[in-house]
Order: structure tokens, then C-alpha cells, then sequence
């Protein structure tokens, strides 16, 4: 193991305006201990830890701010509906949507993608018609299409990847043809940590006449997204990755698709009238909000939200970029581990595999000296295959880890090559 | 935080992880299935040649895991060979017992040797979300014996 000069360790990683150690104190799990050992986080890109603001702000609200929404002339109800209303208002500002209409909470964005899927897709694709997917897509943006393909006889395309888990722009041009009806990537690869060229898939997607959907759960925490620059027509994110709650997230879709499109469940909320012979739909967003919403869920994203823009998307993204770096040369040096995942643009995930030791085993390893990280398919099957592993380990980064992290797990891979001889 | 790990990775399970015994599809197996474990990937299939007295004439397995499902894996097509099915399925049963049960210690003395062979992964009993990979093997070969062709680890006890 070798540390240059450049790759100097230092608690402090010297990033643009973040205080490492401010914000490592804004996450009460940065103290826990797992093993008789400080933990390092480095699972993020499953779920991420939240910061005591969020916490505070949840608590808060079941104290003393809640109601049921959109209901009661009461203050209690009215205070609820400000804040759910609220956070709405925070998620349009954070990914810059012309419209508070466009913004559409859901459960997470697996349940954003199928809100597309069902609402938008069966409504209005015709037998023969083709969706674009990619080699590196999560099963949630997998699976939804192939559903709709059996159901109404449509046809998937995937879009290559290459060795180095690039996406492939000529061969993406290649598979779109006037049938192309949607195109439905990845903004950055939960496994290879790739992050796609956005504005130019939605753009040659267009030029096909084709509408674009965005799998955003991964890119939203790492960088600054903004609907407007990107221009496509859906973008799902979840809360849970981004600082907040589980069972909190977000599908944006462009104000004329969102209105055209049927309702996604039916209930409460969702209706302008109800009477037995027929129901009339309630205006954007409510449309697709059927039922009492996660409230104190949404409001504790809008919190998590206000945190990372309060550090600044930039600066985030600046001191992931180079735990990014780090982490990739102090891997590079220990024997027999490969990266599966080297694209020039890509977000702090670091997935690898080690020649002789299968990833489960060293999860357990690594484990015991307290490093949190994720073995397995990563809910990317077919991408495991392409890349020709049955399972790898994965590190992903968020805005709370620092080198010393990087250096706890490449000591922790030491142990696993010591016990594996 | 080494011991623990070394009581888990002992040498045995290491050489058997690295070099699996019976690693081979056979010509013509009686009984097989494929048993799979959806949350971590592993995958294998254990093929058997019973005999028409219900002895396991041949045991072997192809597939993909972590090191201790594949020593699980080998170690178990060793020792069943020979066996009638109904002991090899006892056998599964004092396995499982001392891969989850806490008090399964006193196996030590009056064990058999089969038994007192495969305590070298009861160590997974200290790493909960292993207990799995050590079983896995063992769930197929009963699937096997019982002409169930597929077993999954979040389908099956």
C-alpha cells in the first residue's frame, strides 16, 4: 500500500466549503459503533443516513404540527397541509421544475417509474412500439417496462454499456427508430457509478420522437439536477437516499403529460366529485396522490433537502468527487481486486471484486472493523452478467465520509486477503 | 475481531471454499435441483445417483457462492456419499440444529464423526445473515432427494 503525496490522508479532506467534521456532527450515526469499532458507512447508495435536522423536524411535526391533509378547517389540519404543501414547493426549487403541478409525491421511485408505466405507458403505447432501456439499469427500471411489453406486446431495447460501464451514445443513437416511444435510462449506475450524459440522451431521444424518463435516485444526491437544463419528460428520485425517510419520494413529469395521462390509484384526494355512476378526476398534483400521502415523510425529505442545499450540491458533489479519487488509487494498489465501473464521468460508488474471495465473504470481513458496505447482484441482475461477475462488493460514498474512511476499508480488505491467504 | 472471523474462516472451510471436492455435473444423475439464494446470488445444483435401496451412490454440485456455501457445498457431497437418503436427511437436521441453535455446544462429545466434521462451520451461528450460506447446499439436497426441482433461500424454511 503505497500513499503519495497527492493522495495525502487527512481527516479533513481538503474540499471546497465543506466542513467535514460540522457535518459528520449534523449525523448522529457517524457515532455509533459496530463492533467495538467507529462505523464506516460506505452503503449509501442503498439507504443513507439522516441528519438530526431531519430527525428534529419529523419528530417536531408528530409533536405538535400534525393533521390529516387537504381536509379539516382546523389549524392543526391547515399548519399539516402548509408543510406537506410546502415541501412540495422545496422539491420544485430543488430540481427546478417550471411548476409545483409537476412535482408528484410517491413511495420511492420504484413506484414513480411504475406511476409512468401505468398511467402514462398503457395509455399511450400501441403493440409494436419500443422502449429503450439500458444494460445498467436498477431492476426498478427494468422490470416495470417488461410488465407493460407482455401486457400490450411492445418491444425492449437495451442500450449497451461498455467495459468500462460507459454509456454508449453511438449504439444508444443506433437502436432508436420512429417506434422508439420512450426511452427510460439511468441518470447515474447504482453498480458502476456512471453518470449518463442526461441532456444529450433527452435530446437525441426527442429528435426520435420519443418521450424520456430519468431513474434519478442515485444522481440527485450526488450532484445538482435541474428539469429545465436536462429537459426530459419524467425523472423519479426517492427520499431515502437523499437524507430523508423511507417511503417518501418523487416523480416529475412535464405539466402537458401529467394532465393528459389517466390516474394512477383511485381514492380519496384524487377526485374532483364522486358520485356512483362517475367520478371526476381532482387537477394536478392531486390527481396522483390518491389516499392520505406520506406527510411527515414529505416534510422530512423537503428538511433533508434544505440540509444538502444548505452545503451546496457543488460542494458535495466536489468532496465526493475526490473521495472518489482517493478511494479509486488506494484500491488500485491492493492485489487482485478489480474495479467493475470506471467511467471518466462517475459518482462516488466504487464496486469491486477481489480474485479469490467471493463479495459476501467480504462484507463479513470488512464488517467486523465496523465498514458498512454491500455484496451481492445490487438489484442490477442483467448488469452483473454483462460485466461478467456473479456478485461484487460495493463502497458508495455520501456527503459525511472522509479518507479516513477510504483508508479504514482498504486496511479491512487487508485483513479479508490475510484470512484468504 | 480476528478470532471470531477465524473461528468462521477456519482452514478447512477455506481449502474446501478454494478447492471444492465433487465439483462436477455427472453423467446421469437420478435426482437433482437447483437451489438459489435471490438476496446474495449464490446459486447451485446438486446432483445425486440413488440407488434402488435408497443410497446416495454419487453426490456432486456446480455452482456459485461465497466461500462458505461452497465448503458447506463440498463438505456435504463427501460426507452423504454412501448414505441411506433417511440419514443424510438426520443428518441435515442436527446440521441445521447447530448452525442456529445457540446451545447446540454439546454436539462435541458423543457426535459422530460426520457431525463432529461439519462443526467446523457452526461458526456461522455468530454471523446471523450466514446461517443461509452454510444451509443452502443441504436445503437442495433435500429438494433433490424429494424430486423438487427448484428451492429458493426466501421461499423455503
Amino acid at each position: 500500500m503505497t500513499t503519495s503525496a497527492a493522495v495525502k490522508s487527512d481527516r479533513t479532506t481538503p474540499a471546497m466549503g465543506l466542513d467535514i467534521e460540522k457535518v459528520r456532527a449534523d449525523f448522529p450515526a457517524m457515532s455509533v459503533e459496530v463492533h467495538g469499532r467507529p462505523l464506516v458507512f460506505l452503503d449509501s447508495g442503498a439507504s443513507a443516513q439522516k441528519p438530526q435536522v431531519v430527525i428534529d423536524t419529523m419528530r417536531r411535526v408528530y409533536e405538535s404540527e400534525y393533521a390529516n391533509v387537504h381536509r379539516g378547517a382546523y389549524y392543526l389540519s391547515e399548519r399539516a397541509t402548509e408543510l406537506y404543501e410546502g415541501a412540495r414547493d422545496t422539491v420544485r426549487d430543488f430540481l427546478n421544475a417550471r411548476d409545483r403541478k409537476e412535482i408528484i409525491f410517491t413511495r420511492n421511485a420504484t413506484e414513480a417509474i411504475n406511476l409512468v408505466a401505468f398511467a402514462w405507458g398503457r395509455n399511450t403505447l400501441k403493440p409494436g412500439d419500443e422502449i429503450v432501456i439500458s444494460e445498467m439499469e436498477h431492476h426498478s427500471n427494468i422490470v416495470p417496462w417488461q410488465m407493460l411489453r407482455d401486457e400490450m406486446d411492445l418491444v425492449l431495447k437495451v442500450a449497451p454499456v461498455s467495459d468500462d460501464g460507459e454509456f454508449l451514445m453511438d449504439d444508444f443513437k443506433a437502436l432508436l427508430t420512429d417506434r422508439t416511444k420512450l426511452v427510460a435510462i439511468t441518470h447515474t449506475s447504482n453498480v458502476l457509478g456512471t453518470i449518463t450524459p442526461a441532456k444529450e440522451i433527452a435530446r437525441l431521444a426527442h429528435d426520435a420522437g420519443a418521450k424520456v424518463l430519468f431513474d434519478g435516485a442515485q444522481a440527485a444526491v450526488h450532484m445538482p439536477v435541474d428539469m429545465q437544463d436536462i429537459d426530459c419528460d419524467f425523472y423519479a428520485i426517492t427520499g431515502h437516499k437523499l437524507y430523508g425517510p423511507s417511503g417518501i419520494g418523487v416523480l416529475y413529469g412535464k405539466e402537458d403529460l401529467l394532465d393528459a395521462m389517466p390516474p394512477f390509484m383511485g381514492g380519496g384526494d384524487m377526485i374532483s366529485s364522486v358520485s356512483f355512476e362517475k367520478s371526476t378526476w381532482a387537477p394536478l398534483p392531486a390527481k396522483f396522490e390518491a389516499g392520505t400521502p406520506a406527510i411527515v415523510q414529505a416534510i422530512g425529505l423537503a428538511a433533508a433537502i434544505d440540509y444538502v442545499t444548505g452545503l451546496g450540491l457543488e460542494a458535495i458533489a466536489a468532496h465526493e468527487h475526490d473521495l472518489l479519487n482517493y478511494t479509486t488509487q488506494k484500491l488500485a494498489s491492493i492485489d487482485d481486486l478489480r474495479l467493475i465501473g470506471t467511467a471518466p464521468n462517475k459518482a462516488a460508488v466504487v464496486s469491486f471484486e477481489l480474485s479469490k474471495v467471493h463479495a459476501h465473504d467480504i462484507s463479513t470481513i470488512v464488517d467486523r472493523a465496523g465498514v458498512a458496505i454491500r455484496a451481492g447482484h445490487h438489484c442490477a441482475e442483467p448488469l452483473m452478467d454483462r460485466m461478467g461477475v456473479a456478485a461484487t462488493a460495493r463502497a458508495s460514498f455520501g456527503l459525511y465520509n472522509t479518507r479516513k474512511d477510504a483508508d479504514t476499508l482498504v486496511e479491512a480488505l487487508e485483513t479479508v486477503q490475510e484470512i484468504f491467504g | 475481531m480476528l478470532d471470531e472471523l477465524r473461528e468462521l474462516y477456519q482452514e478447512v472451510i477455506l481449502d474446501h471454499g478454494k478447492q471444492p471436492r465433487n465439483f462436477r455435473r455427472p453423467d446421469h444423475p437420478t435426482n437433482e435441483a437447483a437451489g438459489r439464494n435471490p438476496l446474495c446470488g449464490d446459486q447451485l445444483v446438486v446432483y445425486l445417483s440413488l440407488g434402488d435401496d435408497g443410497t446416495i451412490e454419487d453426490a456432486a454440485f456446480v455452482g456459485k457462492g461465497c466461500a462458505i456455501s461452497m465448503a458447506s457445498a463440498s463438505m456435504m457431497t463427501e460426507i452423504v456419499k454412501g448414505k441411506t437418503v433417511a440419514d443424510a436427511k438426520k443428518l441435515f437436521e442436527n446440521f441445521h440444529h447447530m448452525c442456529t441453535d445457540d446451545d447446540a455446544e454439546g454436539f462435541g462429545d458423543d457426535a459422530d464423526e460426520d457431525v463432529e466434521r461439519l462443526q467446523v462451520l457452526s461458526g456461522v451461528r455468530q454471523f446471523p445473515v450466514r446461517v443461509k450460506c452454510a444451509t443452502l447446499p443441504w436445503h437442495t439436497l433435500a429438494a433433490a432427494i424429494d424430486g423438487v426441482e427448484e428451492i429458493s433461500t426466501e421461499t423455503d424454511s
